[in-house]
Parts: C-alpha cells; structure tokens; sequence
C-alpha cells in the first residue's frame, strides 16, 4: 500500500456522479508541499517571536509608568 | 437571491486537497461550506483557501479569537482560518464558510469568511477573514488544502454553492 498523498479533484464540467477523481500527488507536487509545509513552520516561529517581542514591549512600557509613579488603576485607564 | 447546490463531496479516505474544478460562470456569486478535519500532530493545522491554484496573489485580514484571548493580524499567503488535528477533541470537524462575489467578472476578488476550528477544550480557534485575490480572471477553480503538509481525515467534507439574483 502506497503512502502516496492523494488529492481529490471535482471537475464541474463533468455530468453528476462523474466528476470526482482521486489523484496520487506527483513528485514536483509533494516536494512543493513540503516546501511550503517548511515555509509555514518558518512563518509560524516568525509570529510567535513578534508576539513575544510586543508583549516584552507592552511589559517594559508598562514598568516604565510604574517607575514614573503612576499606579496600575491609572495605567489601565490609559492603555487598557 | 436564490442559493443553488453545485457539488458536495465528502471524503472516503485521508486526502491531501479538495479541489472543485470548471466551475461554471452561471451564478453571481459562490458559497463554500467546509466540514474539514487534518490528521496533523500538532496543537493546530492552518486551512489553506486558493483561487484558480494561485499561492501568491492572494492577501487577508483575520481577526482571531482562541478561548482567552484575541488578535488579529494580516497574512500574504492564504490561510483562512485553523482547523482541528489529531490533537483536538476526537471527531469535530471545523465549521468554515466563505463567500466569493461576483466570482466570474473582470474586477479583483474580493471574498469573506468565517471559520471555526472546534475542539471540546479551552483552546478553539474563531476566524473573521476579508480576503482579495488580487487578479482579474474569472475564477473558475477552488482548492482547499492545508500548509503543513498534512491531510483531510475521512468524513471532511466541502460544499460548493452557487447564489444569483
């Protein structure tokens, strides 16, 4: 049994109970697959240290206020 | 405005893709109504929604709840939304929706969707998309996939419907 991935094609041009196909996926399509699998992974860890660095940002901002004097009350009533 | 069934289909094994090819210019616009569930092991999979193949041209904006908290962000590549994988609640399928008008004219598309990953836990994904596919021909094929290069479990399903005037 093949570990080939498949995709499913439905060609509307087809009549009624026609028009599905499943076709193993070529060479070039699984090498495009899993060059965008890594290209996903790369996005991701991208995203993840942006998230990271905006909430160091929002931290360090926020103990700025503090060490300026003003209590959390206030800072939330100005920055949420 | 009435809604018309063009194709549904739902799958009897793991496949990689659905694609509804030669869609017909008959309807003003199109519906797309997904039942999809990735096999990926991992905390989430992405669902992937192209225009006539095209992995480039396409840009949206999502707004994102999970359970705790929201954000929101933009994407170049074509993810709409997060789906359920082997790690989420055994048997929920993401609940998807996305609306294509004026599909078959000249003009850049535009297209909306709302998608929901479902998953009996603190941690679901809740999307808002505007999207445009940023071309000017017809668009003529819908491919739904996924961008870690896993599959749609058995029983995924996609509906396609056409909507006129």
């Amino acid at each position: 049994m093949s570990d080939t991935p498949v995709k499913v094609v439905i060609d509307l041009s087809k009549p009624k109970g026609q028009r599905e196909t499943i076709v193993a996926l070529t060479a070039d399509e699984i090498a495009e697959r899993d060059a965008q699998a890594a290209q996903a992974e790369t996005d991701r860890l991208a995203q993840v240290a942006a998230d990271e660095a905006k909430a160091a940002d929002a931290q360090a901002g926020r103990d700025a206020l503090v060490a300026l004097g003003l209590t959390e009350a206030q800072i939330n009533a100005l920055i949420g | 405005m009435k809604k018309t069934l063009i194709e549904r289909t739902e799958l009897t094994s793991a496949a990689s893709s659905i694609t509804f090819s030669s869609i017909p210019a008959d309807f003003t616009d199109l519906l797309v109504v997904t039942s999809l569930r990735s096999d990926r092991v991992a905390a989430t999979e992405n669902l992937v929604f192209r225009l006539n193949g095209d992995a480039t041209n396409q840009n949206t904006r999502l707004l994102r709840g999970d359970g705790s908290s929201a954000s929101s962000f933009t994407n170049t590549s074509p993810i709409i939304g997060i789906l359920p994988t082997a790690n989420s609640t055994s048997n929920t399928f993401d609940s998807s929706s996305i609306y294509i008008p004026n599909y078959a004219g000249s003009a850049a598309k535009s297209f909306s969707a709302d998608t929901v990953s479902e998953n009996n836990a603190t941690t679901a994904y809740q999307h808002i998309v505007a999207g445009l596919y940023n071309d000017t021909d017809a668009v003529t094929s819908i491919t739904l996939t996924t961008s870690n290069a896993s599959n749609f479990e058995q029983y995924s399903s996609a509906t396609l419907f056409g909507i006129s005037s």
